[in-house]
């Protein structure tokens, strides 16, 4: 049969399944894959927290986004122009949120009626009207997988099983895509279990060559590369940038890197990223609690490695005490919370950035941090380095914010050549001659002596220090000034940051800013709004403790700002109390990233508003 | 250094290791006792460092002890310090690292570091400075306080059953683990430098005096008129005897132990049981942790049991040279760019 292949700028799919089903698997072999043909590329996983919820059940399915493109982009996409459901209750859970007249490719098997009841369906969706407006192209997944693999010498569960790589086969050859990759990648998976090797490869290579000849397809569809910047690229998620991110800051720094951890979602894969580079001498510390894992951290900066903590939000109001002390000791760690939706357990696999007061403020006592964000998934690598320098060259605990929506997604990310990194310089003490643990250098910063250094010893601890010789000092006038001096410490790090960046119209009357992982998402909608004529400028913070100098200038010069966050409004609120402008607070609480049509609207109705936006 | 002289090592005395700050116990406090008998032993450790030496504590009032040794020292936050010290030790393993804490510190809000530490065999010296009551915080009572104790937040007497430290830290699978009293200063520096010479966790329950809010709890150890017949002081591969004339031994019957005097006519020194510190099994060390709450018999000082094992610290230094072995030196090129990659020309 001749088919046509038609290009396409840009496209959207969706993957889900029960969270048995394979998705995530599916879904990023999806992406490496696109990755690799040369795309531009975001993607949001998005899972429950139970890892084998019901089988059939609304609440178990997962689902994994991807949006590439032959152009620059930010997100994984606001609504699928596909989506492969695996059963009725992945087709139910994701409807809403599909583009009108969007494909949807269904496992007709699995339509049956328990699982049209698991999922709800009083009649069977396929057959009573209901997706009419979409393009649904009805395939039997699970009996054209048996079929492919009846002399697999598997079991009936075993082959089912496979039926996530039929359809990624499929998808495949949907978009021309090729399938050398995940076959290595199968090759290498299932080295010792040669028979499910081979059953996988057939899956998958039936899923195509089922493409190819089923006349439910007629048009086949092509995304070309896009054009990036010139270098070498590799697909990257926000915890592994965030891993090679510190492993590579442990090189520049000549210091060992030590982690101490305790598993939790969404920071674990950071812990076992690091545990994988045992031969850059990186050392992983799984301890007993959080805790332990911070305590051992700061422990581990007395020593003189470059020590840090993964967390999230429950974790880190646990590291909260040790926290304190590692500022009151003027140690180096960083401390990295993935935040996740909270408060208390929460919303384990969803994003959120409802962190940043807890991170800002969240200690006993007058205790400020450097506090960094980063703002897509490959830069977690640069943040990584920048938190590594700062906490070593000032001598305080800095704390890097991650959220599970950059974490978890991935994009392309061109890798530096390390020889353009610059090194991280360290100056531990070794001079005997007029050394005091806490006389300090011109930007307040002490000396950082090491235990095992002849004639140094001294002590250190979470009572109030006396200033040079860090003597325990319950002196009111000495305590006063050590918590000022704690404070102009952390405030000195403005001197040696970049300024704050205006993106867009300087001149518009329109401000929009932004912090963390919804760079993405502002970015886009601005362009898009611009792209129509209009007005508006964007900043996004790294640094948010301190803030780039500029940063009130530039807050001022804006008639209206609008701040879109996903939290309650926390940095509206810092902004409004450091900077005294008036903010628009703009938020969304549902453990989802904004979408860019939510932002664009939001934009779009204060520039329509009377007198240009003004007030 | 060519011009350098070889110095002749010089002998260090407690002096040395006294740092210039005030000792701010309470007159009479047992800390001061193992605050020198600490000063007192650590110029006989061999092979180690005055600079190589780190002290870390939690909160507590023997966690000030850091401030007044002229070594590293670490003072922490409440119940964190085998935490610390086990970040301090995994960092740079050469290093010996020690801990002072109390009962509350180590048993209450530290219990789970302390148990961790313990089962990882971190090479940490422990030295719990054990008073029965929360000191710092004015009189509470402690994990480690008697049932029925009457304090300030059990003045109808507690309810609670204390931890056996002892067993706690067998339960653990501590290394090396003994007993000592703070007035007696001789044993107490003979366990301190054991502990010193352990080659893995090594845990010191210290009996050790609160002269404000549990003052004599220990009296019956230490004092001249009871001591012999409640403290047996155990001794590798010797009979367990105690006693004006050591003519009470210790013997098992069954899975008991009870008291014989050896003599009598029924019984001899040869049905005395011979303390094996080195005993693989944990059960024989665990029968004597569980002999100071038994008032028909003694309570056993000295070391409980001691087995060699690889250290925490050491597993891990091992695993990494390992894997540098096998994979190489980390190369951050060949690292960055491992993994499917694509050009953009």
């Amino acid at each position: 049969m001749e088919k046509t292949t038609l290009d396409l700028n840009s496209v959207t799919v969706r993957f889900a399944g029960d969270s048995g089903d394979g998705m995530q698997l599916t879904g990023s072999q999806f992406t490496n894959t696109t990755a690799l043909v040369g795309n531009d590329l975001s993607t949001l996983p998005d899972f429950p927290a139970e890892i084998r919820a019901p089988a059939g059940t609304t609440y178990g399915v997962s689902g994994f986004q991807l949006h590439f493109s032959s152009e620059d982009i930010h997100t994984p996409g606001d609504s699928p122009d596909l989506l492969v459901a695996m059963n009725p209750a992945a087709l139910k859970v994701n409807l809403h949120d599909l583009k009108p007249g969007a494909t949807i490719i269904v496992n007709t098997n699995s339509f049956d009626a328990k699982n049209l009841r698991l999922a709800e369906y009083n009649t069977n969706p396929l057959e009573d009207g209901s997706l009419q407006g979409f393009n649904v192209v009805h395939v039997p997944l699970t009996q054209l997988t048996s079929i492919a693999l009846e002399n697999s010498g598997l079991s009936a569960k075993e082959i089912a099983r496979s039926k996530n790589f039929f359809a990624l086969g499929m998808m495949y050859w949907l978009y021309s895509r090729p399938i050398e990759l995940t076959l290595k990648w199968v090759e290498a998976k299932f080295k010792d279990h040669p028979q499910l090797a081979a059953a996988n490869e057939k899956a998958l290579k039936s899923g195509y060559y089922f493409g190819e000849n089923t006349e439910l397809f007629t048009t086949r569809y092509q995304v070309k590369p896009a054009k990036l910047q010139k270098g070498i690229y590799r697909n990257i998620s926000g915890n592994e940038a965030l891993a090679l991110g510190f492993i590579t800051a442990s090189v520049k720094s000549g210091l060992p890197l030590f982690l101490g951890s305790y598993p939790i979602t969404p920071a674990s894969d950071i812990l076992h990223e690091l545990s994988k580079h045992k031969n850059f001498g990186v050392i992983t510390f799984q301890a007993e609690d959080e805790i332990a894992a911070v305590s051992a951290a700061i422990g581990a900066a007395f020593s003189g490695a470059l020590a840090i903590t993964t967390t999230s939000g429950p974790g880190l109001a646990l590291k909260t005490e040790a926290i304190g002390l590692a500022v009151m000791t003027e140690l180096p760690i960083v401390i990295i919370d993935v935040q996740r939706g909270g408060p208390s357990t929460g919303l384990p696999t969803k994003t959120e950035q409802s962190d940043l007061m807890q991170a800002m403020y969240g200690r006993n006592g007058e205790a400020p941090i450097a506090v960094i964000a980063a703002s897509s998934p490959a830069d977690c690598f640069e943040v990584a380095l920048e938190a590594s320098r700062i906490a070593i060259k000032y001598m305080l605990p800095v704390m890097f914010l991650s959220d599970g929506y950059i974490a978890n997604g991935s994009e392309p990310w061109k890798i530096p050549e390390p020889d353009d990194i610059p090194k991280i310089e360290v100056n531990f003490r070794y001079a005997e001659e007029d050394f005091q643990p806490y006389k300090r250098n011109e930007n307040l910063v002490r000396p950082w002596a090491l235990p095992g250094t002849p004639g140094l010893m001294h002590r250190i601890g979470g009572l109030e220090k006396a200033n040079i010789t860090g003597n325990v000092s319950y002196d009111p006038e000495n305590h006063e000034f050590m918590v000022r001096l704690r404070a102009q410490k952390v405030k000195n790090i403005e001197n040696d940051i970049p300024p704050l960046k205006i993106i867009g119209d300087e001149d518009a009357d329109l401000l929009v800013v932004g912090w963390g992982g919804t760079y993405g998402a502002i970015t886009e909608a601005l362009e898009n709004v611009r792209r129509t004529g209009k007005k508006a400028a964007q900043v996004h913070f790294r640094y948010l403790n301190p803030f780039p100098k500029n940063t009130g200038q530039i807050l001022k010069k804006y008639k209206r700002i609008l701040c879109p966050e996903l939290n309650m409004g926390q940095l509206s609120k810092i902004l409004t109390s450091e900077f005294n402008v008036v903010i628009e607070s703009f938020t969304k609480i549902q453990g989802l990233p904004f979408k860019t049509s939510e932002l664009m609207e939001r934009i779009e109705k204060i520039l329509g508003e009377k007198n240009n936006g003004r007030k | 250094m060519a011009d350098k002289v070889e110095a002749k090592e010089v002998k260090l005395t407690a002096k040395d290791f006294a740092s210039d700050q005030d000792v701010r116990w309470c007159p009479g406090c047992g800390d001061y006792s193992v605050l020198a008998q600490v000063q007192r032993s650590f110029p006989d450790l061999v092979g180690i460092k005055k600079e190589d030496i780190v002290w870390v504590s939690g909160i507590g009032c023997s966690s000030r002890f850091p401030y007044y040794m002229n070594t590293y020292g670490f003072h922490g936050i409440h119940g964190r310090a085998a935490a610390i010290a086990t970040g301090v030790k995994l960092a740079n393993p050469k290093l010996s690292v020690w801990v002072a804490t109390g009962d509350g510190d180590l048993l209450s809000i530290g219990g789970n570091h302390f148990i961790h530490a313990c089962r990882k065999n971190v090479d940490l010296k422990i030295l719990l400075f054990n008073n029965r009551i929360y000191g710092l915080t004015k009189g509470q009572y402690s994990p480690t306080s008697e049932q029925g104790k009457i304090t300030k937040t059990t003045p109808y007497g507690s309810v609670d059953y204390p931890f056996r430290a002892i067993s706690l830290a067998l339960g653990s699978r501590a290394t090396f683990i003994a007993r000592t009293l703070d007035r007696d200063v001789k044993h107490l520096q003979a366990m301190i430098k054991r502990a010193a010479e352990h080659k893995g966790l090594a845990f010191v329950e210290i009996y050790q005096n609160c002269v404000i809010y549990n003052d004599g709890a220990f009296d019956i150890y230490t004092n001249k008129e009871t001591k012999d017949d409640h403290t047996l002081y155990l001794q590798h591969a010797k009979p367990m005897l105690f006693g004006k004339n050591k003519e009470k031994g210790i013997k098992l019957d069954g899975t008991k132990l009870k008291v014989i005097n050896i003599n009598e006519s029924d019984n001899s020194i040869n049905d005395v049981l011979v303390h094996d510190e080195f005993d693989e099994s944990p059960l024989y060390a665990t029968l004597l942790a569980f002999m100071a709450e038994n008032s028909d018999l003694p309570t056993p000082v000295g070391v409980f049991r001691q087995v060699f094992r690889l250290t925490y610290d050491e597993g891990v230094e091992n695993q990494i040279a390992h894997i540098k072995a096998k994979k190489g030196e980390g190369d951050l090129e060949k690292f960055l760019f491992s993994a499917n990659t694509w050009e953009v020309n």
